[in-house]
């Protein structure tokens, strides 16, 4: 399956991009998500426990299995205000 | 129906606007909160002259109309104007607009101090705070 991923604040400075396709094997999670990326970026393991996920636009746990088209967004800690 | 105000922009924001907006002949009252750009952070020396501001904009206007709908189950039938700019914001502007009306002040207020502490917590909006020097950096909210 494919998934779009948006990366915002600095985890897009980080990253290196704000929106990219990713391909993902069957009964892919969010936390492969994560992984995927974060083996191209070292300096993103030690932000793990402070992002928190969003799929098409609704919170979502780690654990949450992904479906082909899924928009996941990778969320640092909120500064709005 | 209401008459809500839900928006992200890139232009100053226009309190007197937002107030012209909600304003009716329904309401007593009517209260603004300007969250605006102050030029040092708690515990940090560095001048700032701007901040910079990134949104999620679908989720952020999602959960900003969550937001007005909640407030208005806990405090009754009030109208909200949320505003949040995104982009470049100078020193003294103002980077946040809250606006509620309502019949009486005692429901102003309290979904206005409601809305302002929700956003800061749930809507997904980023901040760089940019400093005299040239450096900037990420700036999280406190937890509430």
């Amino acid at each position: 399956m494919t998934v779009r991923v948006l990366a915002f604040a600095r985890l897009r400075e980080l990253l290196g991009f704000h929106e990219r396709r990713l391909a993902l094997g069957d009964g892919a999670t969010i936390d492969d998500v994560w992984t995927a990326l974060a083996s191209d970026a070292r300096p993103l393991a030690d932000l793990r426990p402070s992002t928190r996920f969003a799929r098409n636009g609704a919170l979502a746990p780690g654990t949450t299995p992904l479906d082909d088209g899924d928009e996941i967004a990778l969320l640092p800690p909120l500064g709005g205000g | 129906m209401t008459r809500d105000v839900i928006r992200l922009t890139a232009e100053p924001l226009d309190a007197e606007a937002l107030v012209d907006a909600l304003r009716s002949d329904a309401h007593g009252a009517v209260v603004t909160f300007l969250g605006t750009t102050r030029e040092t952070s708690p515990g940090d020396p560095r001048r700032v002259v701007a901040l910079e501001y990134e949104a999620y904009d679908a989720m952020a206007l999602a959960e900003m109309q969550t937001i007005a709908r909640e407030a208005r189950e806990r405090y009754g039938p009030v109208e909200i104007a949320m505003v949040h700019r995104t982009g470049r914001v100078d020193l003294g502007e103002p980077s946040v607009a809250v606006v509620v009306a309502a019949a009486h002040r005692g429901a102003a207020f309290d979904a206005c101090r409601y809305a302002i502490d929700a956003l800061k917590a749930r809507v997904p909006v980023w901040k760089r705070e940019v400093y005299r020097d040239g450096d900037a950096a990420w700036v999280a909210n406190a937890p509430s």
